[in-house]
């Protein structure tokens, strides 16, 4: 068995963010991070490594940076990693992102596709789906669960208040939440062999079946009209008290504000 | 095909079990006020099994015309049928717009469908409006006019985006359950009824459902909550969330939580506030061991009063808390319980 695995290098929010002076995002100081989903996605394929010996390649998009991500997924155990870059495809929304991707998956055998469900910068949920349709096969968004069934998954679709049990014949492609797993951690052995191991470079030449109009800023529909920093509201007030005179404090201020 | 072929607003009615979800009201509710803006109709587009019947109520929420799309395939979502039958009302009708609520079904929907049609797809949006793209005129650019501007958090709720789709038609956004407003029920509304089948033959895209596995419904909607009581990670387990419940109970609130507590385990996703949860505006948010993630915080922070309890005196909820007690939850809370039960009994 044949997976492919879709990672995005990512901002680490967790740490707290990180502006500018200027109030801009300081990009460059934030730490980044593997997305969760993602990395939930991956450990879900290593996990049919396990168990069935599958071959598990990892493809990502994004500056030559990005080739830490991929090491990152070695170091866990995945077998080959591909980074797609290219300074056209810069500025690409999902549906450029999307024919990125397909184009550099129709380089490879599969019988799955796993992705993220989403990423913690972009939060959209739509490049998994669009791949998808890109190549034109069935996909299960926001798994919870993945088994494998002869040349079938069966695989629980999350919804807000069910899950679906779904079963799709392969190739098919699955988008991952993060509770799917408990993602493992990279081993020395692994982070060893993951800086021997090949990671593979295409670029735009590379891509399979994809036009030009539809790649990077100028062939993304969507346009960024204005971008700004959200305003917030203040912090208030802030009280470090003990037990019984925070109470009386907080019944204070809801007394004020006729709370109670 | 030019673009001034593709005429209204088009929303997407979801349903499922044969109830309609009110996220489709809203999306009625912001899609009339777009189409005053570009002097059309806003029209409903209702896909199912047997939910004919569920037109009317479209109407009474605002919909001028419902477009009806019934076939037994259509009984449970799967992205298949639903996807060819979305993309097939776009491809007949050819909407200006396409608006589609930002639930479980309608970010797997919604993606699918627009790179089927080949349009641009904004997520989660919580401002929609007509306007110029460019917003400003900019030299050697053609100014067009009437664009539907869509603007949606990103970066976790760090940033806020305005995004436009000026060559592609339909413009498409999911909208965030819980932002838009619906309008005052139009009684005894009669819907405009237009039924259409592309018909549909399953192939290799049309996946199985084996199972449909309902979560035992003991929770209420948060996002109707008038005070939630909100847990994080650090209230430390499952069984610790008995002290946020005795608080709720004293003040009639409803137990939310972050998504560490989701990912734990300790409480079912439909009770998760934040940017992979709910957008909750209450009167008063009660964020007790929570550290304020910004993906947290941009589900809440629109509260009205936000009360923060926690042991760090860094954590980032601090800074949007109106109140913030820096210390033990496992002292505060029942101690704050038992202070709320005896103020309100007198």
């Amino acid at each position: 068995m044949k997976i492919v695995v879709c990672v995005k290098q990512v901002p680490d929010t967790k740490g707290g963010v990180k502006f500018n002076p200027d109030g801009t995002l300081d990009r460059g100081a934030m730490l980044t991070i593997m997305n969760p989903d993602d990395k939930a996605g991956l450990e879900a394929a290593l996990r049919l490594k396990d168990q069935y010996d599958a071959e598990v390649t990892v493809v990502t998009m994004g500056l030559p940076k990005a080739d830490e991500v991929l090491r990152e997924a070695m170091a866990m155990g995945a077998d080959k990693g591909i980074l797609v870059t290219d300074r056209v495809l810069g500025g690409a929304d999902t549906w450029a992102t999307s024919t990125t991707i397909a184009g550099a998956i129709r380089n490879l055998e599969y019988d799955l596709i796993i992705t993220g469900r989403q990423a913690i910068d972009g939060d959209t949920a739509q490049v998994g789906p669009q791949i998808a349709e890109h190549l034109g096969l069935p996909v299960i968004s926001y798994a919870q669960d993945i088994k494998i069934d002869g040349d079938s998954v069966i695989v629980q679709r999350q919804y807000e208040d069910r899950y679906h049990e779904l079963k799709a014949k392969m190739p098919c492609l699955i988008t991952a939440l993060s509770e799917l797993n408990e993602p493992r951690y990279m081993t020395p052995g692994g982070i060893f062999d993951a800086y021997e191991k090949e990671v593979t470079v295409w670029g735009r030449p590379d891509l399979k079946d994809v036009d030009d109009s539809d790649l990077g800023l100028k062939g993304s529909p969507t346009k960024i009209a204005k971008a700004s920093d959200k305003v917030r509201k203040g912090a208030g007030e802030k009280v470090t008290l003990d037990t019984e005179e925070a109470v009386a404090y907080l019944m204070g201020k809801f007394k004020e504000k006729h709370v109670i | 095909m030019g673009l001034e072929e593709y005429k209204g607003v088009f929303v997407f009615a979801q349903q499922v079990d044969n109830v309609l979800d009110g996220v489709a009201f809203e999306l009625l509710g912001k899609g009339k006020d777009l189409a005053k803006d570009l002097d059309t109709e806003v029209t409903a587009v209702l896909i199912g099994s047997g939910v004919t019947g569920l037109a009317d109520e479209l109407a009474v929420y605002g919909a001028d015309k419902v477009i009806v799309v019934d076939d037994p395939e259509l009984k449970d979502y799967r992205t298949e049928p639903y996807a060819h039958a979305l993309a097939s009302v776009i491809n007949e009708y050819k909407p200006d717009i396409m608006l589609v609520g930002a639930t479980a079904i309608g970010r797997d929907l919604g993606p699918t469908v627009s790179a089927r049609v080949k349009t641009g797809l904004t997520a989660d949006c919580t401002v929609l409006e007509i306007g110029d793209f460019p917003i400003n005129p900019v030299a050697g650019q053609e100014q067009k006019h009437n664009q539907l501007l869509m603007t949606r958090p990103a970066f976790g709720g760090n940033t806020i985006a305005t995004i436009a789709c000026p060559d592609n038609r339909p413009q498409m956004a999911t909208v965030r359950p819980g932002v838009m407003q619906k309008i005052a029920p139009i009684k005894d509304a009669k819907a405009n009824v237009i039924e259409f089948n592309p018909g549909f033959t399953p192939d290799n895209r049309y996946v199985e459902i084996l199972n449909v596995v309902k979560a035992v419904k003991n929770t209420a909607n948060i996002m109707d909550a008038k005070i939630l009581v909100s847990g994080g990670r650090g209230v430390g387990s499952k069984e610790n969330f008995k002290l946020l419940e005795d608080l709720a109970e004293v003040l009639g609130a409803t137990v939310s939580c972050s998504r560490a507590v989701v990912e734990n385990g300790w409480l079912p996703v439909d009770l998760q506030v934040g940017q992979t949860g709910k957008t909750v505006r209450p009167q008063i948010y009660f964020a007790i061991g929570i550290s304020g993630a910004i993906q947290h915080v941009a589900g809440m922070e629109d509260s009205d009063l936000i009360v923060a309890i926690n042991k760090d005196e860094d954590a980032p909820i601090f800074d949007v808390a109106d109140y913030g007690l820096v210390g033990d939850l496992n002292k505060i809370v029942p101690a704050l319980t038992k202070a709320l039960k005896e103020a309100l009994a007198e």
